[in-house]
């Protein structure tokens, strides 16, 4: 684990001889919040391409993608990102759940093999990242123990969170009660697909990593 | 036959995290729900889904796992106040988790006022 001591050292070096800070931009959540979703709409503002792949089958996202470079701005003020979209997490994963998705066995067993090891990498993520963008489905219960899990955890390391309700262009959306279930942290409700709300995400966010 | 076993914090206190995490694993893995008297801390409860994760098989598909804060619904300033001196004074003692296998607990449905534990049907998935 990078101790905070290491950390102040590497930042005093890096503030010394002026090189340029870029904030490790870690999206986490659970699976099918639409983490990818919102990497791409990031980087599709900023870059003009996307980086992650999207599907309705769940666990699309198996391994850490990441997109460097990526400089956001924000009135007069620039900031350079590296967008980390890691796979959902999970507490469980079953092939069969996969083959309501027309897969076939092998590629539902493949498919499960592959999640798991997700999962573990995202978990391992959490010690490289600067700060976190939470991202949680605004039309599902956000009570669920993973959310609590990775918030509590992002805590623990004194890492700055920004909680995203994703898809409120959809009428089941309730981005009230994200914000009742963690009265403590920043939440922004927006949809990823459509892009609503997008400016003041982006605002948010500096408010979060300032 | 379902089991509930009743985890005392007294059984876990001692234990390293790993140890921790190899009882509580160990308990679901035999099918059985386990009710822990308190809580493990932050990160031993991601390194408990890290560990779940590398354990999936054929046999064990994974947790369902939840975490009951008596204290997390404290709005009040002196209902926080009361709540932090009780976590001093307790430590991880306070509220209750609950782990039990994904082949018998279908989810476990909360919302600040309930929770909801919902089995999965005896005869959908086992012995698959």
């Amino acid at each position: 684990m990078k101790t905070t001591f290491t950390k102040f050292i590497t930042n005093f070096f890096k503030s010394l001889f002026g090189t340029k800070k870029q904030i490790k931009l870690g999206i986490y959540g659970p699976v099918n919040a639409g983490k990818s979703t919102l990497a791409n709409k990031i980087c599709k503002d900023w870059v003009g391409e996307e980086m992650s792949v999207v599907s309705k089958i769940p666990h699309e996202t198996r391994e850490i993608q990441m997109k460097e470079k990526v400089k956001i701005k924000v009135d007069s003020k620039e900031i350079d990102f590296n967008i980390i979209d890691t796979p959902g997490i999970a507490t469980k994963i079953d092939y069969e759940d996969f083959l309501k998705y027309k897969l076939t066995e092998k590629e539902a067993k493949q498919r499960a093999k592959e999640a798991t090891k997700g999962v573990i990498e995202a978990i391992k993520w959490l010690e490289n990242v600067d700060c976190v963008l939470v991202v949680l489905d605004a039309t599902e219960n956000p009570y669920d123990q993973v959310n609590i899990t990775i918030i509590g955890n992002l805590v623990a390391r004194n890492i700055p969170v920004l909680i995203v309700g994703n898809k409120i262009d959809l009428k089941k959306a309730k981005i009230k009660r994200i914000q009742d279930a963690f009265p403590q942290y920043p939440v922004i409700g927006i949809s990823a697909e459509t892009g609503k709300n997008i400016k003041e995400f982006y605002e948010q966010l500096f408010e979060v990593v300032k | 036959m379902l089991t509930l076993q009743f985890v005392p914090y007294s059984e876990i206190n001692h234990l390293t995290s790993v140890g921790r995490i190899r009882k509580l694993l160990n308990l679901a893995k035999e099918n059985k729900i386990v009710l822990l008297e308190g809580r493990l801390q932050k990160e031993e409860e991601a390194e408990l889904i890290k560990t779940t994760m590398e354990e999936i098989n054929r046999d064990f598909k994974g947790i369902e796992l939840a975490v009951i804060n008596t204290s997390s619904g404290d709005s009040d300033p002196f209902s926080r106040l009361k709540s932090s001196f009780v976590s001093a004074l307790l430590g991880n003692k306070q509220g209750f988790t609950i782990i039990g296998p994904a082949r018998v607990i279908k989810s476990i449905k909360r919302d600040p006022n309930r929770l909801q534990i919902l089995m999965k049907d005896a005869n959908s998935k086992r012995g698959r």
